[in-house]
């Protein structure tokens, strides 16, 4: 027979969730309404596609873990080839970056089997020194370094960095009485809620610029509003979906705003050295796919390490 | 008939999944694509895969109306991969040596009086990757012949990269597919051949791509 349980905290989370769409579409019908003349399609755009985002993340989640480990790695495999269609690559390395795509299906096997072991070196040791051999046994070294960095740095961020939300789904049931998946639904859900308050607040009360060189909309009062928002986010929904205590929670909103932050700029950083816009348009209103995951790139193993440290 | 059904499996279920997933098209302007037949699509050629993008810009219900001309020579070589060109892919095979004072578009004329949506590569040959070819001027002879008939020409970055002449390894890339607005005719062979080739360096000149060297 078809067994199918879910902890009822987990579907109470994604009912906020989805309340949380509901009310943001209806606040953006009635700013339409109220102000006729203003063009609200790009936020209405961003706002179909949150409802296609967290509707299938929410599915997944709700129905397998493997489901849930599948779509992660389907999530790696889009930002790995966005990423290696926006940088210069070489035509001599055609076949490194298939190795490349490659080491997704592995790193994620070794999320399915759960081995931690080989998990957090694969990337970082095993194809760090693989690629360049596969690079040198085609023997050309213009560019060398440029394209072996490069590459790695892309492999880093979109598979090995993006894999550590996957892991917390490996992670044993007994110490969290909602599982992997309760981290997981607290990760993405304060990554993405963060963004989109550093957002807001900005848009509100944003004066201070922060790194304008880098990112000219981000301001001191987005970055902290946000900071503080997520945190008090945190401390509410810690205790419901996973084991921190009060101090450890506020904590880890504090690093997930910070972090989440940081990985925003990072990308912007990419863009602005390769002198385009967006990423992409695979999500509209949003970009493509790695203006949504940067964040997500940075706030995953560090909220990883940071949960396994204190409970695994 | 049974063909078709053939064809309709191959699209849905192959080709399409194919295009959309493990490629991933970038579209800019689709708006400008023909609703429908008669027209002409004309894009720069660098991969097998030209082809299969092209005509996943369709929905499956317009498949039977969309139709590639190809090199008869290199896509009717042998009998199996004849009947694949010509019922699987749908192609209108076109002589690319021709015999003085013959027209090589014959069946492309019949083919658009019915209505039909045709891919061309003006190139003739996928040629080395990333690296837009001059077009040949029989592009300018179909488009006086077929004065009303919209010529579309669309560029296409990134497939050279994913699977180039005399590559058998697909790497993934993003493809960008930019639409461009319908050429007329307008009575001059040369002037026309000057257009069209502008109308793909403007399109081509809106990516902003990184080098592939």
């Amino acid at each position: 027979m078809f067994e199918w349980e879910v902890k009822p905290t987990l579907l109470w989370a994604s009912a906020g969730v989805v309340l949380l769409l509901i009310i943001s579409t209806v606040i953006i019908a009635f700013l339409t309404h109220r102000y006729p003349k203003k063009n609200f399609s790009e936020l209405r755009a961003r706002l179909r596609s949150w409802w296609w985002m967290a509707g299938i993340f929410i599915l997944a989640m709700l129905i397998d873990k493997v489901i849930s480990l599948f779509l992660f790695g389907f999530l790696s495999f889009l930002a790995l080839k966005e990423y290696l269609s926006l940088i210069p690559t070489r035509r001599a390395d055609r076949r490194v970056l298939f190795w490349a795509y490659l080491a997704i299906l592995l790193q994620y096997y070794w999320v399915g089997i759960a081995w931690y072991g080989v998990f957090i070196i694969f990337i970082p040791v095993y194809m760090f020194l693989f690629l360049p051999i596969r690079m040198i046994l085609i023997g050309e070294t213009e560019g060398f370094l440029k394209a072996a960095g490069t590459l790695h740095w892309g492999l880093m961020t979109t598979v090995f960095c993006l894999s550590h939300a996957a892991y917390l789904l490996a992670l044993p049931d007994e110490v969290n009485p909602t599982g992997g998946a309760g981290l997981l639904l607290f990760l993405v859900f304060l990554t993405e809620f963060n963004d989109v308050l550093q957002y807001i607040w900005g848009k509100l009360l944003g004066q201070h610029k922060i790194i304008p060189k880098v990112s000219p909309n981000k301001t001191w009062e987005g970055f902290l509003g946000g900071l503080v928002t997520t945190t008090f986010m945190a401390v509410l929904l810690a205790p419901w979906l996973t084991p921190l205590n009060l101090w450890q929670s506020g904590f880890a909103g504090i690093l997930i705003a910070t972090a989440g932050f940081f990985g925003d700029v990072s990308i912007s950083a990419i863009k602005r050295d390769l002198g385009i816009k967006d990423s992409g348009n695979l999500l509209p209103g949003h970009g493509g796919i790695l203006d949504r995951v940067d964040s997500l790139t940075y706030t995953a193993p560090l909220f990883f390490h940071f949960i396994y440290y204190l409970h695994y | 008939m049974f063909n078709r059904f053939l064809r309709w499996l191959f699209f849905g279920l192959i080709v399409r999944p194919f295009t959309l997933i493990i490629i991933g098209l970038n579209i800019r302007h689709t708006e400008r694509l023909p609703q429908k037949g008669p027209a002409i699509l004309v894009a720069n050629h660098n991969s097998h895969l030209d082809t299969l993008v092209l005509m996943s810009l369709f929905s499956l219900k317009q498949l039977p109306q969309i139709h590639p001309v190809a090199a008869a020579d290199y896509f009717l070589r042998n009998r199996l991969f004849a009947w694949f060109a010509l019922n699987i892919i749908g192609i209108i095979p076109l002589a690319r040596k021709v015999q003085a004072r013959t027209d090589p578009f014959v069946a492309a004329y019949t083919a658009l009086s019915q209505g039909q949506i045709l891919i061309l590569f003006p190139e003739g040959t996928r040629g080395q990757p990333e690296f837009m070819n001059h077009f040949k001027n029989g592009i300018a002879r179909l488009a006086k012949n077929c004065a009303d008939v919209p010529i579309i020409p669309i560029f296409l970055h990134g497939l050279g990269k994913s699977l180039p002449k005399g590559e058998t390894v697909l790497v993934p890339f993003f493809c960008d597919v930019f639409v461009g607005e319908a050429l007329q005719w307008e009575g001059d062979k040369k002037h026309y051949m000057q257009k069209l080739d502008a109308a793909m360096h403007e399109l081509a000149s809106e990516g902003n791509f990184a080098p592939w060297e």
